[in-house]
């Protein structure tokens, strides 16, 4: 049988549907790189800091815009959810929790546990 | 590497509508994947709207209806019809499943059909699985003894050891899994994905098998093995109710308790 070359690939991320599990796996990835990229502007809030009162009120300027704002909070968020996947990454290689009806439900738990972790350090340190 | 979007020669298109004939009133629309290798033409969707009252219960019966009815150049794999061969595993509506053992009413509205995800298609939906295989072909699927046969009995197994197979024995290697992981996706060239990585570990587990260490040897790869991120869409996926995802877990632990000592 002759082989046609052309043959197409079928669709996969246009048609298929990503289970809870499978968006905050991406998600888990996702946070982990915005985590990276945010420890420049972390870098940039401690050399301020250490640059004296001058810098110092510079950043703050820039930190009190409400979209830095948001982006910092964003970060905390990110921080917390990546806890919280690591630590569910951490019972799987343990062998642990695999059971197909328990997946949405730990899924849940670890989105309400990171938030709770960024409302409760939004009181704390406001 | 990672592509997200689709080749030029892979991009959808709209297709033909076939409505249903005058009259009918139980009516149910089905989206289904068409390429032909003869056409030239990028792969397209058509339309079929299907009268239900003279319809079997499964989404394998609305496409054989398709077939016999309306288009008999519809072309899909289809054996057994009750979810033993695996034939006819595809994406509906969103998720791989075997299209005899979905009943259609478990949709709520229209039907999308479409072949395995990232696959290469030979015609409609059929995907070409030469080097899924191929892949399972390299795990061995097979016993390999290194002690010579009992001279008057089969090589017997304690019933503990028998039920170590259960929820591994059942896979019917449709591919739903491998083609729904988007590791698999992207590195299927080397990943072996989780269909086959189940079956891998069905032979490790198995102790009538005296090749495991062997058998971990070859696993032991960033590639073939590790690329299993536990995105869990095998497990979600598998029409057989089983869980990939567990069983690489499984042969990871003992790839770590084999380093242990």
């Amino acid at each position: 049988m002759a082989k046609n070359n052309n043959r197409p690939i079928s669709p996969h991320l246009q048609v298929y549907r990503l289970p809870l599990t499978g968006i905050i796996s991406i998600t888990h990835r996702m946070t982990g790189v915005m985590l990276s990229v945010g420890l420049i502007l972390f870098v940039f809030i401690i050399s301020a800091l250490a640059g004296g009162s001058a810098s110092y009120a510079v950043m703050q300027g820039y930190a009190s815009y409400w979209l830095v704002k948001l982006i910092y909070w964003g970060f905390i968020y990110a921080l917390f959810f990546h806890l919280c996947h690591g630590v569910r990454h951490l019972c799987w290689d343990a062998g642990k929790s695999f059971d197909r009806e328990t997946l949405n439900r730990y899924a849940f738990i670890e989105l309400g546990i990171s938030l709770l972790l960024t409302l409760s350090s939004l009181i704390l340190f406001k | 590497m990672a592509e997200f979007t689709l080749p030029k020669n892979s991009v959808l298109t709209e297709g033909k509508t076939f409505k249903a004939p005058a009259g009918t009133t139980n009516i149910r629309r089905f989206e289904v994947y068409r390429w032909d290798p003869d056409s030239g033409e990028n792969p397209r969707v058509d339309n079929y709207e299907l009268d239900m009252d003279s319809c079997g219960p499964m989404v394998l019966d609305a496409i054989l209806k398709i077939k016999n009815e309306i288009d008999s150049t519809l072309t899909f794999r289809r054996s057994c019809r009750e979810g033993v061969c695996g034939s006819c595993a595809m994406t509906v509506n969103g998720k791989n499943t075997l299209a005899c053992t979905k009943a259609i009413d478990y949709y709520p509205d229209t039907i999308k059909i479409f072949p395995l995800p990232h696959m290469s298609v030979i015609k409609d939906l059929v995907p070409d699985m030469t080097h899924f295989y191929a892949q399972y072909a390299s795990i061995k699927p097979w016993i390999e003894t290194q002690t010579p046969a009992p001279a008057d009995t089969e090589r017997l197994q304690s019933k503990d050891d028998r039920e170590k197979l259960d929820g591994l024995y059942e896979c019917v290697m449709c591919a739903c899994c491998s083609t729904s992981c988007p590791s698999y996706w992207w590195n299927s060239e080397r990943y072996l994905g989780p269909a086959v990585l189940l079956q891998a570990y069905r032979w490790l587990v198995d102790s009538r098998d005296e090749n495991t260490g062997a058998r971990l040897d070859e696993l032991e790869d960033p590639f073939k093995l590790y690329r299993c991120h536990t995105i869990m869409n095998c497990t979600d996926t598998c029409p057989k109710g089983l869980n990939p995802a567990k069983a690489i877990a499984e042969t990871k632990k003992l790839l770590v308790q084999r380093k242990l000592g």
